[in-house]
């Protein structure tokens, strides 16, 4: 399950790779839509640690366009909902991510991301 | 009394490649069960177990703190990873599993974010070469080969751990006495300033098990581990 919040933690980790490597970028991917329980304190906690632009934007790559471009100040009920949705409903099944500094592929498969390295690229 | 998670999905074919909860992960469930009033008390945003196995552990955890916490899980295994997930589906508990070493792919962005550290590592002393191999294959053997003093794959976490954790963040580390719990103890404080106690130790077989809960000495922490005792 590569969901949205996973996929804003995740970071390229090749060695040297160290400048512009987050957010990857999705590619070839399958999602599906699951139901989540609704949290608004969990949703209130998390919010500062979210890099929103890199949320804003890969839930638009996944042709979800319901989060507004910048971060509102007012953090009403509409806007908690839609967040829970981005975050945590949308699951990436299959497909892979790819850095956007170095271009390694880091495939996913069954919904779990496989961010292993080759000997060489470990740092 | 919180339940061992159901682990009834997984067969003997899956325990040929991932570790089968036994005392040692029973030990750390006991220890976390004891804590589970601070935990709550600290409202966890962030959960990582590195090296998640079975995933028995996280879905424990998540019976404890319910869906106010992202529970992320890594391992090298990827049958592992898979049985994780499992797992967490079984419990009615969202496990995020990732294939990776450590935390590395999380390092940037998860600095100073994990409210909820753990770790039960190979811990059984073995050869260095053993253990090297074991890690490389990410199969069973990774699960339980530990390089000389069994601390080969513990102290690649422990540099770790000091970045990762956040203000009031804990860190719970499964050990055998052969690995030298005072040691690692005082390694944590002088080289990173992290705080530790022994919450729970125990004998199981030829096994002498310890539980090291590590935390920052700051004021905040102090409050919620004065709440805890």
């Amino acid at each position: 399950m590569v969901r949205l919040i996973t996929h804003n933690l995740l970071a390229c980790h090749v060695k040297g790779c160290n400048t512009n490597n987050f957010p990857l970028q999705f590619q070839d991917v399958q999602i599906e839509l699951r139901e989540a329980d609704f949290n608004a304190d969990f949703l209130r906690g998390f919010l500062p640690k979210i890099e929103w632009n890199a949320l804003v934007d890969a839930a638009r790559q996944l042709g979800d366009t319901s989060l507004p471009q910048e971060q509102p100040t007012m953090i009403d009920d509409d806007f908690l909902k839609a967040l829970h949705h981005v975050l945590l409903e949308i699951h990436v099944e299959e497909g892979a991510m790819v850095c956007p500094n170095c271009k390694h592929v880091y495939p996913i498969a069954s919904g779990i991301p496989n961010m292993l390295l080759a000997e060489h690229e470990i740092g | 009394m919180i339940p061992t998670p159901d682990l009834s999905h997984l067969s003997h074919k899956d325990y040929e490649h991932v570790y089968e909860p036994a005392e040692d992960t029973f030990i750390l469930l006991d220890a976390l069960e004891e804590d589970a009033d601070c935990l709550k008390q600290v409202q966890p945003r962030i959960c990582l177990e590195i090296g998640s196995g079975s995933g028995c552990v996280s879905c424990f955890v998540g019976a404890i703190l319910g869906h106010t916490s992202l529970y992320l899980c890594t391992d090298i295994n990827p049958h592992a990873a898979r049985c994780t997930v499992a797992t967490g589906v079984r419990n009615q508990i969202r496990l995020d599993a990732i294939i990776a070493p450590f935390a590395h792919p999380l390092l940037d962005r998860l600095k100073g974010s994990v409210d909820l550290l753990l770790f039960n590592p190979p811990y059984v002393p073995t050869v260095e070469e053993e253990a090297a191999n074991a890690q490389h294959h990410a199969d069973i053997a990774g699960a339980w080969a530990g390089g000389e003093d069994g601390m080969q794959v513990t102290n690649e976490l422990l540099g770790l751990v000091e970045h990762l954790l956040s203000p009031t963040g804990q860190f719970y580390l499964v050990a055998v006495k052969q690995n030298d719990v005072p040691s690692i103890q005082r390694r944590m404080f002088d080289e990173h300033g992290l705080r530790s106690e022994v919450v729970l130790e125990r004998r199981a077989g030829v096994e002498h098990l310890f539980v090291i809960k590590f935390f920052r000495g700051c004021p905040p922490t102090k409050q919620v581990i004065e709440f805890c005792h």
